[in-house]
């Protein structure tokens, strides 16, 4: 359940956007240094399993406040996404019978708004347009709003992977295996896709997700798939209990440090490529998650972490190299219509029942859009 | 691809050493062909105004094969490799050695540029199969060497040697991130063929493989191109396929000092004069690689690519400056660099003699390179030479993103044989 304790974490850096949840009663946003103050009156979203229906359709530039009831059977998110799938504000984890809010500051523009019952897909679109006042930003502060930007994007993740971290430990301490093996591919969604970040903390990265190949002899095991082998293979977690709470105190340990930490937009282009990187040795291998065999969700997770970053240095990019923006896009689309194929109700087919041409055309479209992908950071390092 | 003639023999200079007339040269044409491809790869070179590629006087010439060491170790080392890993099938251990005698006499014919057997591809009994495959026919002995090793597996109980299982043959630990297929790896015999025709390291291997059928039976095998480490200071330093300079550091030929003390085994056993081998295949994902930025790259090794001068210096061959810093007040080299994870100096002054090759497997069914390196080091002692620097790469390394260890190797190689009545390994079964 996320606490108060959780807006402790919220850095004062003038966040765009911030979840809040209408539940803890809580009616002040929480704070937020110099953001913004709230206009009167949300913007109702009522989320379904089928449907998502936005109360409007245009809004004043400046700050929105949506509140999303979901009043569906699946746990759903929000998203607003400026073209590109740019995210300008999102918020995870809207579990059924709930009621979040999400404070957006948009410019005037064209926008999509998103739910995405079930976490998976493109989610149910609605256009949202914002009129009113146009302010196009320097150069530099292209760059700012983009490093910006995509710390939101790394708070709001790791604010959901610290939640559901603590429900994938709970089950885990519980002995509920069902349960447990349902919740870690979720769970590692949010850690794949903003790993990067927190690859930066060499230490703690391994003690999260090392796989047992990576350990020496001697070596302690710990993290996601010492659990995932036993949930799997051993079909036992009867004594996981310490390796549950060290998992999710490394994990805290790595939100905490993850924002607090300055990115640069290099920072950006890199983790962009660094993500398609580990789909392409780890997860089309199927060596990321080789007991339960749910790459695909670390694929997809991988994916969109990827193209949050490249998206959110898409204004800079525009003005620079607006082909490339062209390109990013098409491949983007056809590396998304490519896994989009193998998704199964919630989630995905696992890695083993993929046959080799499926795994090959796959590989395909993520070559495609790394090669594009690698000259992001020339660009913004001008 | 890689197969190209030009690195084919460069001036059929076998065909002028008429005492040693083979019958190989007496169907000259094929050398003579390969001379004309050979020419021409060296004027392309010439026009390209590239750094000439230091060689031995003649790349068709052979290489003895008796000596006090084997051959195919601080011998400059040749373009191509065919290397092969045998189980014994026999449990027998006199039908061990009279095959490591036959594989002997094979190998002092086959490395002067003879055929296998005493009467040839053609020379034989019409209604018998040649006693030599053929497909060297004509060709130059190419600077062929053939190295054999013996792997900890042949200590065991079949054959009564586990009483001179050396210790330096002690298994290698495992290391964070290898993942070995069994299928491609260990042994209870190798041989390493390197030459500067892969036809006529194939041919080699070949030959002894049939030579041995009933007694051992081909384990895995690997073929290798381009010569990833120079052993020689005659050598320029080649590139790996990741597009960098490999075996600046390397120990060479010329080192006397440096070879004694790290490279040959001391003592009075079978192994005195012997050394010990170990080979790791290390596949590469070099799409990820190729996507990497240069500034990355370096970083990462520690060496600028042109040059491949250590990062802070101008030239190849200076010595890297751990304690240098940028104007950012960061080393130039970083804190895991792969040169300074893997420096004698961090591994007290642990040496190695790097003689690995480039290998391309095809494509792995995922629109990949299966691509990589094919490492072989020799040294004195595994235990303070190899393992501890791996371990170090193992643990540190960056590159760890970028490459895999598939396969692993260990392996004693006795002392060179003295003359024709010695064979390989004859101390060992004495």
């Amino acid at each position: 359940m996320p606490s108060p304790t959780l807006r402790a974490l919220a850095p004062a850096l003038g966040a765009l956007a911030l979840a809040g949840l209408a539940a803890c009663g809580s009616g002040e946003p929480a704070a937020t240094g110099s953001a913004a103050p709230a206009k009167p009156g949300k913007i109702a979203v009522a989320a379904s399993d089928t449907e998502c229906k936005v109360a409007a359709a245009e809004v004043a530039a400046g700050t929105t406040t949506f509140a999303i009831t979901n009043g569906g059977g699946k746990v759903t998110e929000f998203y607003v996404y400026a073209p590109g799938d740019r995210v300008m504000a999102e918020v995870e984890n809207i579990v059924p019978g709930l009621t979040r809010d999400l404070i957006a500051e948009l410019p005037a523009g064209t926008y999509e708004t998103a739910c995405k019952p079930g976490m998976v897909g493109k989610g149910i679109r609605n256009p949202l347009k914002v009129t009113g006042e146009h302010r196009p930003l320097t150069k530099d502060a292209k760059l700012a709003q983009a490093t910006a930007d995509y710390k939101r994007y790394v708070k709001s993740q790791s604010e959901t992977l610290l939640v559901k971290t603590q429900e994938f430990v709970d089950a885990v301490k519980a002995g509920d295996i069902a349960k447990a093996k349902a919740l870690y591919p979720v769970s590692r969604t949010y850690w794949e896709r903003i790993e990067p970040v927190a690859e930066i903390f060499g230490d703690l990265d391994p003690a999260i997700d090392a796989r047992e190949a990576d350990l020496a002899d001697g070596e302690e095991w710990t993290g996601f798939h010492r659990i995932e082998k036993d949930l799997w293979i051993k079909k036992d977690v009867g004594k996981d209990g310490p390796i549950a709470d060290k998992l999710i105190a490394d994990v805290k340990t790595i939100v905490a440090k993850a924002n607090a930490t300055d990115l640069t937009p290099l920072n950006l282009a890199n983790g962009a490529k660094e993500l398609l990187d580990e789909v392409a040795s780890g997860k089309i291998t199927g060596e990321e998650d080789i007991w339960s065999h749910t790459d695909l969700w670390d694929f997809d997770a991988n994916l969109e972490g990827s193209k949050a970053a490249v998206q959110a240095l898409r204004p800079v990019l525009e003005e620079r190299a607006p082909d490339l923006v062209r390109t990013l896009d098409e491949k983007f689309a056809a590396a998304e219509a490519a896994l989009a194929v193998h998704q199964k109700g919630d989630g995905w087919k696992l890695h083993n029942e993929l046959t080799k041409a499926e795994l090959k055309k796959l590989s395909d479209a993520i070559n495609a859009l790394g090669e594009p992908i690698s000259g992001i950071a020339p660009i913004v390092a001008k | 691809m890689a197969e190209s003639g030009s690195q084919a023999t460069s001036d059929g200079g076998a065909r002028t050493e008429g005492e040693r007339l083979s019958r190989r040269k007496l169907f000259g044409l094929g050398a003579a062909g390969a001379a004309v491809v050979g020419a021409g790869a060296v004027a392309a070179r010439s026009l390209l105004d590239e750094p000439p590629v230091a060689h031995a006087s003649s790349t068709s010439a052979p290489v003895p094969f008796y000596g006090e060491h084997q051959a195919g170790i601080v011998t400059p080392a040749q373009d191509r490799l065919h290397f092969v890993s045998f189980d014994v099938t026999t449990g027998k251990r006199a039908e061990l050695a009279d095959l490591l005698q036959e594989w002997t006499a094979a190998a002092a014919r086959l490395t002067q540029g003879k055929e296998a057997g005493a009467f040839g591809a053609v020379g034989g009994d019409a209604e018998a199969a040649p006693d030599d495959t053929g497909e060297a026919l004509g060709l130059p002995a190419s600077g062929l060497t053939l190295t054999i090793g013996f792997g900890p597996s042949l200590f065991d109980d079949r054959f009564g040697l586990a009483a001179k299982r050396p210790a330096a043959l002690a298994d290698l630990p495992k290391f964070p991130g290898e993942q070995l297929a069994p299928e491609i790896s260990g042994g209870d015999l190798c041989v390493q063929a390197c030459a500067h025709d892969p036809q006529v390291a194939v041919h080699a291997i070949r030959n002894l493989a049939r030579i041995g059928f009933g007694r051992v039976s081909v384990k895995w095998s690997q073929l290798g191109f381009g010569r990833t480490s120079s052993t020689s200071r005659a050598q320029a330093t080649p590139r790996n396929l990741m597009g960098f300079k490999d075996g600046t550091n390397n120990l060479k030929l010329e080192d006397a000092k440096l070879l004694r003390d790290h490279l040959w085994a001391q003592g009075n056993d079978w192994m005195a004069g012997g050394t010990y081998m170990v080979t790791r295949k290390i596949r590469m994902t070099i799409e990820t690689w190729d996507r990497t930025s240069l500034a990355e790259q370096q970083a990462i090794f520690g060496r600028d690519k042109g040059e491949g001068a250590p990062l802070g210096g101008k030239a190849e061959f200076d010595t890297p400056d751990f304690a240098a810093k940028g104007p950012d007040g960061q080393p130039y080299i970083a804190s895991d660099a792969h040169i300074r994870l893997a420096h004698p100096s961090n591994h007290g002054n642990a040496h190695l003699l790097r003689r690995g090759y480039n290998y391309v497997d095809g494509s792995d069914g995922l629109g990949r390179l299966d691509a990589g390196l094919f490492f072989i080091a020799y040294q004195r002692d595994p235990r303070t030479q190899f393992v501890p620097v791996q371990m170090a790469l193992a643990k540190q390394d960056p590159l760890n993103e970028y490459i895999k260890h598939v396969s692993s190797g260990l392996f004693a190689c006795p002392p060179g044989v003295r003359d024709a009545g010695d064979y390989w390994g004859r101390a060992l079964f004495a």
